[in-house]
């Protein structure tokens, strides 16, 4: 069984950056997968499932973060919670009211 | 070990187990456990968490319902928190191989949490330690159920650690087991100060953020000689404090033989010896010091403990009680001293953008006439059990003064037509603490009986400092040339005018100042009770004679620094064994 390794840079869009809820959503992403999953921020490693530990990244709007992921469904793990990191937490297309960071308007 | 400085304000040293409130008396804790007892600790540990989630999970199902779904995340975030797997495999890491408690264990991982949120940028992210202690209440209260010890049911001798301890909160602690305090917030004249200087137990305040740091259970010293707290202290350090407790109680030995020894000078002179008060039960702290009085009874207390404002007869109970227990002993009372702010059942001022400049005192006291009559009649009501005194705090001009005599001549005049007796040659008095009634007490000297000088805020106010203000309260000291030439002032007119003068600042219960106050021509001196004993000993130790040396001294230093080296080094010269 090959262990496959992936891995994805990704800047945090949410205005508030990677706060409570976001943190939360995270994590629960992070349990889906068997893949062992972390957030990388300039030399700190931590657990993706841990919201605790994503929190203290302190990864406020515009933090660049990698993705790592471990495991036999890396890929999907590192796609999906890139996605939802990339996406400011939301299931709509970003409206007016729900400005990305960093955008100058 | 950590050494965290703060702001002393209380003397002292107490070395002993800790226990943290933050608005929830939680003991926590710290036994070690026995290895059998080790898989159940844990289990207990699973079920506190597993009833915590469900707990939260009901409210965030009733808030999303009543409020929308918005409003309720916070809730599933903290249910996330709680079952985050780092932190249970901390947690159990901690029971399974140190043996802790889950109390303790829950407490020491999320408060390193909390620290760690605490010190990141950003507004939002740091209020995620809030988040952290409100999950860490939720465990305890599950994990200690009924054990639960709120602060009136300490039964063993503690250090309490707190954010700050409000009126309420220090009225309901058992003085008996509590030995000292530590605050983050408050600087000196704080109330968690002044409470600390009445119990006459150690206290340091305005630590800054250090709950995150400590456990419940955990060894601490509180050193409030030094403004030092000290967590879990190596053993030379405990040595060296335990060392410091045995001199300390045996100069308290020394210094109980004095109590019943009068307060009079080589060249026997006679210095009147008054206690500070804030509640009547205080009065027992005065006579076991041998106070000669009350030199300042603070009736805030009454203001602020319940909703409403206090009724005559509440006012009455309470200002008889300390009139009975003082007997034939003269007691000051100080009329309603508080800021709009602290007074829930008045409406909240408009532009009270500054405080301590605002309406306060004695001016809130002649906004709110009907209020101030009503504490002015219980107090000439009580006036019948003894001497009693009045006093009105912060006047700073003629006409304040004249219109507060004019609320008590009213008042008079109305128990006279009520036939209520009390006493007619009853004193009055006013409290010489703004730098205006300094340079206007030729004039004061007509219009009252007697004089007291309030330190704590002729300092903040000559020196245009706010003392809670960690920033700038450096500059707050009595020691400043400035604020001795106003005591200076304020003497000299006082005793040109034949009206006796007293002091009841922090100031005078410092036997730093002993000295230098007598030889300014002090000679009635009021603190806190746990002080007298040691003012009492530098007045019995020294002629009035050097002390006017010491004085002339003094005023011709320049800065609080060389007044403080100075006064230091005559203090050590006079008495060598008293800690400085």
């Amino acid at each position: 069984m090959p262990v496959y390794h992936a891995t994805r840079i990704v800047v945090v869009r949410h205005a508030d950056g990677l706060h409570a809820r976001p943190a939360e959503m995270v994590a629960r992403q992070a349990m889906q997968y068997k893949s062992r999953v972390e957030l990388v921020r300039d030399q700190r490693r931590i657990d993706a499932r841990s919201i605790l530990n994503i929190l203290t990244l302190g990864a406020e709007c515009g933090v660049q973060l990698i993705v790592e992921a471990e495991g036999d469904d890396a890929d999907a793990a590192v796609e999906a919670i890139a996605r939802l990191i990339e996406s400011e937490f939301t299931t709509e297309a970003p409206s007016h009211e729900q400005r990305p960071c960093g955008d100058g308007g | 070990m950590q050494r965290l400085q703060g702001i002393a304000v209380s003397p002292g040293v107490a070395i002993g187990e800790a226990i943290v409130l933050d608005n929830e008396g939680f003991r926590i804790p710290r036994r070690f456990l026995t290895r059998h007892a080790v898989r159940n600790e844990i289990k207990r540990l699973e079920a506190a968490i597993n009833e915590s989630t469900a707990e939260v999970e009901r409210s965030r199902v009733r808030i999303a319902a009543e409020l929308g779904d918005d409003y309720a995340s916070i809730f599933s975030a903290h249910a996330q928190m709680l079952n985050d797997p780092r932190l249970r495999e901390e947690l159990e890491e901690l029971i399974r191989e140190r043996h802790y408690s889950p109390e303790y264990a829950v407490s020491r991982v999320l408060r390193r949490y909390a620290k760690v949120f605490q010190a990141l940028e950003g507004s939002t992210m740091a209020e995620r330690a809030s988040d952290i202690f409100d999950i860490e209440k939720r465990l305890l209260r599950r994990l200690l159920g009924q054990k639960r010890e709120d602060l009136s049911r300490i039964t063993s001798e503690v250090l309490v650690l707190a954010r700050n301890l409000t009126p309420s909160e220090t009225a309901s602690i058992n003085p008996k087991f509590v030995r000292a305090f530590a605050t983050e917030t408050g600087g000196p004249g704080s109330h968690t100060a002044i409470v600390a200087e009445g119990l006459g137990i150690p206290a340091v305040v305005g630590v800054g953020a250090f709950l995150a740091e400590v456990s419940g259970g955990e060894t601490v010293i509180i050193d409030g000689d030094q403004g030092l707290v000290i967590v879990q202290p190596d053993e030379e350090t405990l040595a060296r404090y335990r060392h410091e407790v045995d001199h300390q109680r045996s100069l308290a030995v020394k210094l109980q033989e004095l109590r019943d020894l009068p307060a009079e000078t080589t060249d026997g002179v006679h210095v009147q010896m008054l206690g500070n008060i804030e509640f009547p039960s205080e009065v027992e702290h005065c006579l076991a010091r041998g106070a000669d009085g009350v030199g300042l009874y603070r009736t805030e207390f009454l203001y602020l403990t319940g909703g409403s404002e206090p009724t005559e007869d509440e006012h009455y109970e309470a200002y008889a009680s300390v009139m009975k227990a003082m007997g034939d002993r003269p007691v000051v009372m100080r009329t309603l001293d508080l800021g709009a702010d602290k007074l829930p059942h008045l409406p909240t001022p408009e532009d009270e953008r500054n405080p301590f400049l605002g309406l306060r005192s004695i001016r809130l006291a002649l906004k709110h006439v009907d209020m101030f009559r009503t504490q002015l009649r219980a107090m000439l009501r009580a006036s019948v059990h003894g001497e009693l005194k009045i006093m009105f705090p912060l006047v700073s001009t003629l006409i304040e003064l004249r219109r507060a005599k004019m609320v008590l001549a009213d008042a008079m005049e109305d128990l006279e037509e009520e036939g209520v007796p009390f006493d007619r040659n009853l004193k009055v008095g006013m409290m010489v603490e703004v730098p205006s009634a300094v340079l206007m007490m030729d004039h004061f000297v007509e219009e009252v009986d007697f004089f007291s000088i309030g330190t704590n805020d002729l300092i903040q106010y000559a020196l245009a400092v706010d003392r809670s203000n960690k920033d700038v309260a450096g500059l707050y000291t009595a020691a400043e040339p400035a604020v001795i030439k106003l005591i200076q002032m304020s003497v000299d007119a006082a005793n040109a005018g034949g009206k006796p003068i007293s002091m009841c600042g922090q100031m005078s219960g410092n036997p730093l100042y002993t000295m230098l106050l007598l030889g300014l021509g002090l000679r009635a001196l009021s603190a806190t009770p746990a002080a007298l004993p040691e003012v009492k000993r530098v007045c019995r130790s020294v002629s009035i004679k050097r002390c006017q040396k010491v004085a002339a001294h003094t005023l011709r230093l320049e800065s609080a620094r060389d007044v403080k080296n100075y006064l230091r080094e005559e203090l050590n010269r006079l008495l060598p064994d008293q800690p400085l």
